[in-house]
């Protein structure tokens, strides 16, 4: 946690990751981005799936509707924030010449992926039959 | 004496060629390029392009959420806090279009584009997460 509030510094911060390291090969910078981006469209895909929970299922009752909806907005909040931290470790690593950073994060958020759509399962099915 | 002469151009000039084409972007160099001006130089993995389609993904992931908040913000008719929401998150939806078409056009400016600035990649994910936010505020 205390690292994450160190590389907070650094996303606002580009010189602060130029003074350290080698530029590495740039093919390797462009993976990094794509990385990201692909993270950031998880995210943007969460938060779509939020917004998607809230108007395609309105015959859910509200305490349900708003909870899945908001759990999958936070999923996507952590995924967007993660995918900018873990892009600000990766490059630092890859100019220091370390191996890059090993992650629970996917593990974490496929856990959370699979929870709500077991839930949103059994209230669908619970919808219908009641 | 004469054969060593020229055996080393020969040399140099076929080693710098070879590894121009898979090898580290030093072998390419956009300089020696004196009679084709037409033929830029290319990365072989096409790393540039692959970048700049990734770029358009997401913006088309943003687009996809922005529809939907617009959706959700103007489902109850044009209220003034459904209006309200709406121009924010087009707002940000431009924002974040913004954002990949400058990245876009810094990729396609040259054969060896800069690395992403955090302070862009932050930019982009401040957009998603006020856009979340946006859309809390909505849901609830």
């Amino acid at each position: 946690m205390i690292e994450f509030v160190r590389n907070v510094r650094l996303w606002f911060a580009p010189e602060l990751i130029r003074e350290e390291g080698g530029t590495p090969d740039y093919r390797f910078s462009l993976a990094n981005e794509r990385t990201f981006l692909a993270w950031l469209r998880t995210a943007l895909a969460l938060i779509g799936g939020g917004f998607a929970v809230d108007q395609f299922l309105p015959h859910l009752r509200w305490g349900w509707r708003v909870g899945l909806a908001l759990a999958l907005l936070a999923a996507g909040v952590l995924c967007a924030l993660r995918a900018v931290n873990h892009w600000v470790r990766c490059e630092r690593a890859m100019r220091r010449g370390e191996d890059l950073p090993a992650s629970r994060f996917p593990v974490l958020l496929s856990l959370v992926v699979a929870v709500v759509a077991l839930v949103m399962v059994l209230v669908v099915l619970a919808g219908w039959a009641g | 004496m004469s054969a060593g002469d020229s055996s080393g151009p020969g040399d140099s000039s076929g080693a710098a060629d070879s590894p121009g084409p898979v090898g580290p972007p030093g072998g390419a160099d956009p300089v020696g390029t004196a009679g084709s001006p037409a033929a830029p130089v290319r990365d072989p993995g096409l790393q540039p392009e692959r970048t700049r389609l990734a770029w358009r993904r997401t913006t088309l992931s943003a687009t996809v959420a922005a529809v939907l908040a617009v959706r959700a913000a103007l489902r109850d008719g044009a209220t003034p806090a459904g209006v309200v929401a709406c121009g924010v998150c087009g707002l940000l939806w431009l924002a974040f279009l913004v954002l990949a078409h400058r990245r876009i056009r810094a990729l396609a400016a040259g054969p060896r584009p800069d690395t992403l600035t955090p302070r862009r990649a932050t930019a982009a994910v401040l957009c998603a997460l006020a856009m979340a936010v946006c859309a809390a505020a909505l849901v609830s």
